[in-house]
C-alpha cells in the first residue's frame, strides 16, 4: 500500500471509530460507553480494519476521540495477516 | 394442472363475530352478521347470477341480475346489497326471477357486440357466462337502434353515418386496452380504482344511456392519473379492459401461484401460462400480503424475463478490456474454482468473498453464504441490505432484541394514527400504500416525515394531518423532539413502560429527551419544521389510539441511520404502541427478499438467524454439519471489500444478482475497487454495470424459472414456484451448487426444499418451516417453530424478545456532509412507481413510457437563481463527482433541497453520493449529499467516458472470431 493510500484509509478508519465513539459518548455511564465502543468494534470490524486501527493506536492514536482511546485496551488485537490459506 | 379458479363471493367478507343463520333455496347457511345474501348463497354453494358485484369491492346493486325473493318481503331485492337476517328464507331461482334476469340480459346484449368468437375475453367473460346462465336465446331489439357498438350507424336520410356514441379503442396504456364498445357500465373498474387502489383515476361520465367509463377527464389512460395497477382490468367482467398479452396470445391454460420478485411487499400472483409462455400475472386473492391487489411492476413489468439483452451462456475473459468469450458451464465453473484457489494461495484466505442477492431466493442466498463460509473458509459475505436496512437490523436488535418489522400488513387495518417516516410507499411499496390509504380513507390519521411532499402527503381523499418537511439529515433531531413532547407533556404510557421496559433506562432516557435542546422550538432551527407541527404530530401519535410507524430508507441511509431507528423504537415504547394489531415499528423493505437475505446469514458477522459468528455454540452447529472449522472473526462488509481491494488484499469476488457499481455509493471508489480485483464473477440476468469489471459472467435465472421462497417485509415466507424451465439452463441455486462442487465441496441438493430443510434444522426461528408445511399453510411468518407453530404475525406480544425493551439515548449529531458556498444544496434520492431500483428489470419493459430518464427535482426559487428552466440539462456536482440530467421544477421539494431517482445508469446518481456512512453499520448516506446545480450543455466527461467504457466492456466475440 502506498503511503497516501495508507494515510487515506487510516483517515477513514479514524472517522468511523470516532463516529462510533460519538454515539457511545451519549451514555450517562462512561464505562458503559467505553465498553460499547470496544464491543461494537469487536463485533463488526473485521481483522484487517482492526489491524489498521491498531497501527493508528500504536502510533499514539492521533485523531481518535478520548472514548475510543479508552476503549482500546478492550479491542481485540487481530492475528497478523496470513498469506497462505 | 389447469387454471387456479378463485371463488368470487360477490361482496367482501364481513368481519362481524356474531353469526346469523338463514335458508337459501332450502339449505341452511350460517354466516357473520352483515354478510350479503349473495355471499351467503355462494358459501352455501349457490351462485346467484351477477355482473356488477365482485368481492374485491363493495356492493353497488346496479346490474339488477342478482335479484332474489325473500319470504315475507315484497319485491325482488338485489342479493348483493341486502344483508342476511336471522331466519330469512331466500329463493334464488323462481319463475319471476328468471323472467326478470332474462329481460335484463337481453337489454345488456342489445348494446354489446356479438363477436364472441374473436373476442380476447372468449372463455373468460362473465357477460358471456351470464347470458348462458339465464338462458338468453334471443335479442328482440335488434342492433339498428341507438348503440355504443358500431362505428357507423344507419340514418334514414343520409344512409351510413358516423355513430357519435361509438368510441374507438384506447390502446395508449402499454399493457392493456380499453374498448368502450364492449363496456356494460357495471362500474367495477371505477370502484376497483377507488376502493382497492385508491387512485380515483376512473369515473363514469354522463347519465343513463350516455354513461361511459372515463379515465381522468375523458383522456387516454396513459395521460390520465391512472397508475396502471391492473385492478380495473381484473375487475372487468367483459373484454372491455383486457391485457394486451391476452389479446396477442389467447387465454391461459394453467396457473401457478408464486410470489412477485419486485419489492418487499411480496405479493402473491397466479402466473397464468399457455405452454411455457407466460400470458399474464394475476394477483392472488389468498395472498396474505396483497389480498388480491397488485401494482404496475408485479402485474405487468415481467417482460424483462425474455428480453433480448438477457445473457444465456456463461462467458469468460482474461482482461476486462477483452471481448467476452462464450464457454461451457463446466469451463466457467472450473475457471472460477481455479482462480479463487489461486488467489487464496497467493494472497491469503481472506482475499476472496461474495455478495448474496436480495433478488434471489432464501435457499439461493443460504447457499452463497455457505459457499463462502464452508468453501472460502472466511466470513467475507455481505448483501445489498448493507446499503438499505442494515441500520434497522442493528437499531431494532438493540432496542427490542429482534431486527425485523413487528407487524403483518393486515395490522394496518387496525391503526388509528399512521406515521410514515422517510418512505414513499405510494411509489416504492404501492400495494401496501393502497392498503394504508384504504384505512386512511376510513378515518385513520396520517403523519408524514419527509423532506419532500410525496404522493403520501396528499392523495385523493387522503391528506396528512401533519407533514414534517425536515431538512435532509435531521431525522434524529425530529424523532428525539417528538419524544421530548411526549415525555414533557406527560403523554407517555407509564403502565406499559413499567411492565415491558427497563424503568431505570426509561428514567435516564426521559431525563435526556426532556432537555430543552430537544424541544420543538430548538429543533425547528435545525430541521426547518415549525415547532407547532412537531408538537401536534407528537400529541397525535401519543394520544390518537393505535399508532403505527412505517419507515423506509429515508431513515436508514444516513450517518445516523441506526440512531434514528433506535429513536423510532423509543417512540413506540414510550406510547405503548407495540405488541398488538394496529401498532408497531415497521421497516418497509425495498427488495423482494432483502428480509430473507438478512435472515439467511448474509452479513459478515452473522450466521443464519442473526447469530454472531463469535458464538461458539452456533459455530459448532454448522461446523458439525459442514465438516470444516469456521472463522469466529467478522468478515468484510461491501465497503470494506472495496477498500481492501484498493489496498491490494482483496482480489476475487462472486456477486450473485446485485449491481454494486450502480447501486452502491461513490461509484468511482466502487469501480476502483472492482478494477483492482483479479477475478470478478458476476451472476446475473444481464450484463449489468458491475459486469464491466467482471472476468466471468454466469447467466442467472428469473423468479419464473425456479423453486424457492422469498421472505417479505412482514417476515412472511412465501413460495416461489417454477413455471418454466430456466432459459439459461440452470436455476441460480444449481449454479452455486456446481460452483461449490468445482471447488471440491460435497454438495448434493436435489431441490431447493432440501436447502430449506437444512435451514430449518440449523436455525431455530425457522424450525418448523418446510415446503410441505408451506404447501399446507400457504405462507408463514417467522419465528415459526414449536413455540409458534403457525408462525408469528405480530412479535413482542407478551414482552420483548430481548426481555425488557431498551430505551437508548439518541443524541443528534449533524452529518459531516454539510452545505457551504461550493455545494449549497442538499441532494436526496428515491424511487418512482414505474421503475425499480437500478432499473435492470423495469428499464427492459414498457414501464419506460412512464419514466425514461432520471430527473432532478428542484424548487422554483433555486431554479430561478441559477437560470434553470423546466426540462433544461443541468450539471449536478458534489465533492465526489458530477453528472448531468434534466431538471424538473417543482415545489414538492423545499428550497435548498434537490431530489432525483437512481433508476438509470446513464445518470449514475451515485457518482455524486459520497463515502459517508452510518456509524454502526456503514450503510451509506445516500439521502444527504451537498451539491451544486448549474445549467449544462450535455453529458459530463464522466458520462462520456462511461458510455465508451460501456461499449468496450460489453463486446461479446462472435463464435467465428472465438475459433
Amino acid at each position: 500500500m502506498s503511503h497516501d493510500a495508507a494515510h487515506s484509509s487510516h483517515a477513514k478508519l479514524i472517522r468511523m471509530a470516532n463516529q462510533i465513539g460519538t454515539f457511545f459518548e451519549s451514555k450517562t455511564n462512561r464505562a458503559e460507553g467505553v465498553a460499547g465502543v470496544a464491543e461494537h468494534i469487536n463485533k463488526f470490524w473485521e481483522p484487517r480494519m482492526r489491524r489498521h486501527l491498531f497501527e493508528v493506536l500504536d502510533a499514539g492514536g492521533e485523531g481518535l476521540k478520548p472514548i475510543v482511546l479508552e476503549a482500546a485496551p478492550s479491542i481485540k488485537r487481530p492475528a497478523p495477516a496470513d498469506k497462505v490459506a | 394442472m389447469g387454471l387456479v379458479h378463485e371463488i368470487d363471493y360477490g361482496t367482501p367478507a364481513s368481519k362481524s363475530e356474531k353469526m346469523v343463520t338463514l335458508t337459501v333455496d332450502g339449505f341452511e347457511v350460517t354466516v357473520p352478521e352483515g354478510t350479503s345474501i349473495m355471499r351467503a348463497s355462494m358459501e352455501a354453494g349457490i351462485a346467484i347470477p351477477k355482473l356488477c358485484a365482485t368481492d374485491m369491492v363493495d356492493a353497488f346493486g346496479s346490474c339488477r341480475l342478482c335479484l332474489v325473493e325473500i319470504e315475507g318481503r315484497a319485491g325482488t331485492p338485489s342479493s348483493c346489497t341486502t344483508p342476511v337476517a336471522p331466519g330469512m328464507v331466500v329463493h334464488t331461482q323462481t319463475g319471476r326471477l328468471k323472467d326478470i334476469r332474462r329481460g335484463v340480459m337481453e337489454l345488456y346484449i342489445s348494446d354489446h357486440p356479438l363477436d364472441c368468437l374473436t373476442c380476447a375475453a372468449n372463455g373468460d367473460c362473465e357477460l358471456q357466462d351470464m347470458a348462458g346462465a339465464v338462458g338468453l336465446r334471443d335479442v328482440r331489439y335488434g342492433y339498428d337502434g341507438d348503440n355504443h357498438v358500431f362505428a357507423k350507424k344507419r340514418d334514414a336520410l343520409e344512409g351510413s353515418v358516423a355513430n357519435v356514441r361509438w368510441m374507438p379503442k384506447d390502446e395508449s396504456n402499454p399493457y392493456f386496452t380499453y374498448d368502450p364498445s364492449k363496456c356494460i357500465v357495471c362500474s367495477r373498474c371505477v370502484r376497483a380504482c377507488e376502493e382497492v387502489q385508491g387512485t380515483f383515476a376512473l369515473t363514469i361520465e354522463g347519465r343513463g344511456f350516455d354513461s361511459r367509463v372515463s379515465a381522468g377527464m375523458h383522456q387516454p389512460f396513459l395521460e390520465s392519473e391512472c397508475v396502471s395497477c391492473g385492478a380495473c382490468v381484473q375487475a372487468c367482467p367483459t373484454g372491455t379492459l383486457t391485457e394486451k398479452t391476452v389479446i396477442e396470445i389467447g387465454q391461459p391454460e394453467r396457473s401457478v401461484v408464486t410470489t412477485c420478485a419486485y419489492c418487499g411487499v411480496g405479493c402473491s400472483f397466479k402466473a397464468e401460462m399457455r405452454g411455457d409462455e407466460l400470458v399474464r400475472m394475476v394477483p392472488y386473492k389468498d395472498g396474505k400480503a396483497n389480498r388480491g391487489h397488485s401494482c404496475v411492476k408485479g402485474r405487468f413489468a415481467w417482460g424483462y424475463a425474455t428480453h433480448k439483452e438477457r445473457i444465456l451462456n456463461p462467458m469468460i475473459r482474461e482482461k476486462i478490456t477483452d471481448p467476452w468469450r462464450e464457454v461451457t458451464w463446466e469451463e466457467a465453473f472450473q475457471h472460477v474454482a481455479n482462480e479463487f484457489r489461486r488467489i487464496q494461495y497467493q494472497y491469503g484466505r481472506e482475499a476472496i468473498g461474495g455478495i448474496t442477492s436480495s433478488r434471489c431466493t432464501n435457499e439461493e442466498t443460504y447457499l452463497v453464504q455457505k459457499l463462502i463460509r464452508q468453501g472460502f473458509r472466511n466470513n467475507n459475505v455481505d448483501t445489498c441490505a448493507r446499503v438499505c436496512h442494515s441500520p434497522t437490523g442493528y437499531g431494532l436488535g438493540q432496542a427490542f432484541g429482534t431486527s425485523a418489522g413487528t407487524q403483518d400488513f393486515d395490522s394496518v387495518e387496525h391503526s388509528d394514527v399512521i406515521m410514515v417516516i422517510g418512505a414513499n410507499p405510494a411509489a416504492a411499496h404501492p400495494v401496501f400504500a393502497s392498503r394504508m390509504r384504504k384505512r386512511l380513507r376510513k378515518g385513520a390519521k396520517l403523519i408524514v416525515i419527509d423532506p419532500r411532499r410525496t404522493e403520501m402527503v396528499k392523495a385523493p381523499h387522503v391528506e396528512a394531518e401533519y407533514h414534517l418537511a425536515l431538512r435532509p439529515g435531521t431525522n434524529v433531531a425530529i424523532v428525539t423532539s417528538l419524544a421530548h413532547v411526549i415525555v414533557t407533556e406527560g403523554l407517555f404510557n407509564e403502565a406499559f413502560i413499567r411492565e415491558r421496559c427497563d424503568w431505570s433506562e426509561f428514567e435516564d432516557y426521559a431525563e435526556f429527551v426532556s432537555d430543552p435542546r430537544h424541544s420543538p422550538e430548538e429543533v425547528e432551527k435545525l430541521t426547518g419544521v415549525p415547532a407547532e407541527t412537531i408538537r401536534g404530530a407528537a400529541r397525535l401519535y401519543a394520544t390518537g389510539g393505535n399508532g403505527a410507524i412505517y419507515y423506509g430508507l429515508g431513515v436508514t441511509e444516513h450517518s445516523q441511520g441506526s440512531t434514528t431507528v433506535m429513536g423510532i423504537a423509543n417512540l413506540a415504547m414510550l406510547t405503548g404502541n407495540i405488541g398488538r394489531p394496529g401498532v408497531g415499528v415497521n421497516p418497509l423493505r425495498g427488495q423482494n427478499n432483502v428480509q430473507g437475505s438478512c435472515d439467511m446469514g448474509s452479513f459478515p458477522h452473522e450466521f443464519p438467524g442473526y447469530r454472531h459468528v463469535s458464538t461458539d455454540a452456533v459455530r459448532e452447529t454448522f461446523e458439525k454439519l459442514w465438516g470444516v472449522e469456521l472463522s469466529a472473526e467478522p468478515g468484510l462488509r461491501i465497503p470494506n471489500m472495496l477498500d481492501a481491494a484498493v489496498e491490494g488484499t482483496f482480489k476475487g469476488i462472486y456477486i450473485q444478482g446485485e449491481d454494486i457499481l450502480q447501486s452502491d455509493p461513490d461509484t468511482k471508489h466502487v469501480s476502483a475497487g472492482l478494477a483492482a480485483m483479479e477475478c470478478v464473477v458476476v451472476h446475473d440476468l444481464f450484463l449489468n454495470e458491475t459486469a464491466r469489471y467482471a472476468h466471468v459472467f454466469l447467466p442467472g435465472s428469473t423468479f419464473l424459472e425456479k423453486d424457492g421462497t422469498f421472505t417479505n417485509a412482514e417476515r412472511r415466507i412465501n413460495r416461489v414456484r417454477k413455471v418454466m424451465a430456466p432459459k439459461n439452463g440452470y436455476a441460480d441455486w444449481e449454479v452455486t451448487q456446481k460452483l461449490a462442487q468445482a471447488m471440491g465441496l460435497n454438495w448434493n441438493y436435489t431441490h431447493p426444499s432440501d436447502v430449506m430443510d437444512e435451514i430449518a434444522a440449523t436455525t431455530p426461528s425457522f424450525a418448523k418451516v418446510s415446503y410441505d408445511y408451506l404447501e399446507k399453510m400457504g405462507s408463514v411468518q417467522w419465528p415459526c417453530n414449536e413455540a409458534a407453530p403457525e408462525g408469528t404475525p405480530i412479535v413482542h406480544v407478551n414482552g420483548f424478545v430481548r426481555g425488557k425493551g431498551k430505551f437508548i439515548r439518541t443524541e443528534y449529531v449533524a452529518t459531516d456532509e454539510k452545505t457551504g458556498p461550493r455545494f449549497p444544496l442538499l441532494l436526496t434520492t428515491g424511487r418512482i412507481l414505474s421503475q425499480y431500483n437500478v432499473g435492470a428489470q423495469t428499464r427492459r419493459t414498457e414501464n419506460v413510457v412512464w419514466h425514461d430518464e432520471d430527473l432532478l427535482e428542484i424548487h422554483p426559487h433555486d431554479a430561478e437563481q441559477r437560470g434553470i428552466r423546466d426540462g433544461d440539462f443541468v450539471r449536478l456536482t458534489s465533492r465526489a463527482g458530477e453528472t448531468t440530467l434534466r431538471a424538473q421544477i417543482t415545489d414538492r421539494v423545499a428550497p435548498g433541497v434537490v431530489y432525483t431517482t437512481f433508476h438509470h445508469p446513464d445518470t449514475q446518481a451515485n457518482v455524486i453520493t459520497t463515502d459517508f456512512s452510518d456509524w454502526a453499520t456503514n450503510c451509506p448516506e445516500y439521502k444527504v449529499t451537498a451539491v451544486q446545480v448549474a445549467p449544462s450543455n450535455g453529458p459530463s466527461d464522466w458520462q462520456r467516458e462511461y458510455q465508451e467504457l460501456s461499449r468496450q466492456t460489453r463486446r461479446i466475440a462472435s463464435l467465428e472470431a472465438a475459433e
